[in-house]
């Protein structure tokens, strides 16, 4: 469950501040404060049972300070840190740059272009596990699609992409950036058309080449989305689990883990859950000062209900 | 040749050179976004079973569609349960989008159009929305290892209730969010004139407020959809017992075999991948016009 699905969380961000609170000249009576109560209570005990406590109970499960020392003490941890923000750093800056250099393209009016957005929004709705499942079929041994189509098309033997650690750590980005690129794309093409027509059109009249026009109108109006957008993207991506676990799934040998599929490993496989949970928690330090950005930039525009 | 008459050609070819670059770039993407779903086809409609042999043909040389009925009647390892398993797989998935569409509406009707006032009720929604946000910034995968004590507690071990519970929680925030935002388009005004005709609040929310935002809703039930079709994680770490298996837990099995029957389990998630995907064709007219509203 990465993130990218919950994505369009960064949309208040943007929505041109609407109108704050439903005009209030009338209050509510008796029967309809219960009714109100009545109606949010279903989500106000589901956050309290599925959310809170689980994050309290996190937090106490991995309160035990020797939890970290035994982390610091296993050299596959180091390693997967090393990973994890190696995967975070490249994976969502080259996807999210892309996403918003791809959504000027399909704001082009052709039918044709119109055609191409659907069939490249369809890797977002493929299941995860599937789609990872057939990337790692794709490179794995020699019978593998892409060190097929080398040896066929260019008459190279392509390497056994698992066997190294760059290249296995280079599939799993690439697989991830295919997997929720589109969907990103798709929120900045929203972003886009919420930019009136006449902006653009003024500084094309003004004598703006496309790419001025990109620099000096586009991107300063998008600059708050798109840093939200990769504010999140970071947050969910800090967390992946599927693309790594069924990739790469750690070859070679644990060089590729991160911390969520290192987190599984000590939970599941050795069952140490405590363990598990110390390993994804040690990701707090970067995590909360992301989610205190996150949440002023929000509050700038935002969450007034 | 005067000026006057180059800049027109100038203009042209750098018309045709743009034209050309979109459709290069066109093409490239086409590729970059089919090449995974291709290589599934290729494994599933390659009759040999097992080890997968793929000699260079852009086609297998002998299509087949003998994966799919394997599939269809659960003629292989792992596949014994097939229809189960995405039984399964669908009954987790349909309840959690009807429980965030329920759940979600309710609590963005209650907080944005039942007028809560200065109070402390108004106080307790707009910390609640907010702190919800919370949810989201908490990785997923730490979740999970409390999540799987706290069912115990709940009773819920092994049970799809348990995943349908924390995938509700984890669809609702947004939900309510883009429902909020949604609703504020909706002029407050019909919801007066219902009741001035003598609606109560229960049959404005029903005769007035979802059918007004449909659209939206339509998102968010996709969205829920896709979050469970997605999950790998919760499903297997919630649901313990052969029965309650889902499809996506069973197809991550093939990386525990030798010689697993590929072609087999490559045709049984293209089935599996076909319902979101559907969806998202069908629904698309309606959610992109929720979506840029909602931008607005």
């Amino acid at each position: 469950m990465s993130g990218a699905q919950q994505v369009l969380a960064a949309g208040p961000s943007v929505s041109v501040s609407g109108p704050g609170q439903p005009p209030g000249h009338r209050r509510l009576h008796g029967s309809d404060r219960i009714l109100a109560i009545a109606f949010v209570a279903p989500y106000a005990a589901l956050f309290v049972a599925f959310a809170v406590y689980p994050i309290g109970y996190a937090l106490w499960m991995g309160s035990t300070p020797s939890l970290y020392d035994d982390l610091i003490h296993d050299p596959r941890y180091l390693r997967s840190v090393v990973n994890t923000l190696l995967f975070v750093g490249i994976g969502v800056n080259v996807k999210m740059f892309l996403a918003l250099l791809l959504s000027g393209f399909f704001m082009r009016p052709r039918w044709w272009i119109k055609t191409l957005l659907v069939v490249y929004v369809v890797p977002w709705t493929l299941p995860a596990v599937q789609a990872c499942i057939s990337f790692h079929w794709m490179l794995s041994g020699e019978e593998g699609l892409v060190d097929r189509l080398l040896s066929v098309l260019f008459g190279v033997d392509g390497p056994i992409w698992f066997n190294h650690r760059s290249l296995a750590l280079g599939a799993n980005i690439v697989a991830y950036v295919w997997k929720w690129m589109p969907f990103w794309t798709v929120i900045f093409l929203a972003g886009r058309m919420a930019i009136p027509q006449d902006v653009s059109d003024a500084a094309a009249v003004d004598g703006a080449s496309g790419s001025r026009r990109f620099v000096h109108v586009t991107l300063p109006l998008l600059a708050n989305l798109y840093l939200v957008c990769t504010l999140l993207s970071t947050i969910w991506t800090m967390g992946e689990f599927t693309t790594v676990y069924f990739v790469s799934g750690g070859a070679p040998v644990w060089a590729t883990d991160v911390l969520a599929t290192l987190g599984f490993h000590y939970a599941f496989d050795v069952a140490n859950p405590a363990l598990g949970v110390a390993a994804v928690m040690s990701m707090l330090p970067v995590l909360v000062p992301v989610v205190i950005v996150l949440m002023r930039r929000l509050q700038t525009r935002t969450v007034q209900l | 040749m005067t000026s006057g008459r180059r800049a027109p050609w100038r203009v042209r070819l750098r018309r045709l050179l743009t034209e050309a670059g979109a459709v290069m770039l066109g093409i490239a993407l086409l590729i970059w976004s089919v090449t995974p779903v291709y290589n599934m086809l290729l494994i599933a409609l390659d009759p040999e079973e097992g080890e997968v042999e793929f000699s260079g043909n852009l086609w297998p040389p002998e299509p087949s569609l003998d994966s799919f009925r394997v599939v269809l009647t659960q003629d292989a390892r792992y596949l014994e349960h097939f229809w189960r398993q995405l039984g399964n797989s669908l009954y987790i998935g349909l309840t959690t989008m009807f429980l965030t569409v329920l759940i979600a509406s309710l609590a963005s009707f209650a907080v944005g159009r039942m007028r809560l006032g200065q109070g402390w009720l108004r106080t307790g929604a707009v910390v609640l929305s907010n702190a919800s946000l919370l949810t989201y910034a908490i990785p997923a995968s730490l979740l999970v290892f409390p999540f799987h004590r706290i069912m115990h507690d709940y009773g819920l071990s092994n049970s799809p209730c348990a995943v349908i519970a924390a995938q509700v929680t984890f669809a609702s925030p947004l939900a309510i969010l883009i429902l909020l935002e949604y609703g504020r388009l909706i002029p407050i005004e019909l919801d007066d004139a219902a009741r001035v005709d003598g609606a109560s609040s229960v049959e404005v929310y029903r005769r007035v407020y979802l059918p007004l935002t449909t659209p939206a809703l339509a998102v968010v039930a996709t969205y829920a959809l896709v979050l469970v079709w997605n999950d790998y994680l919760y499903q297997f770490a919630l649901l313990s017992s052969e029965r309650h298996m889902t499809a996506a837990v069973m197809q991550a099995q093939l990386f525990d075999d030798a010689d697993p029957p590929w072609n087999a389990m490559m045709a049984a998630a293209i089935i599996y991948s076909l319902p979101p995907v559907a969806i998202f064709l069908v629904l698309r007219r309606t959610m992109t016009a929720a979506l840029t509203n909602w931008w607005r």
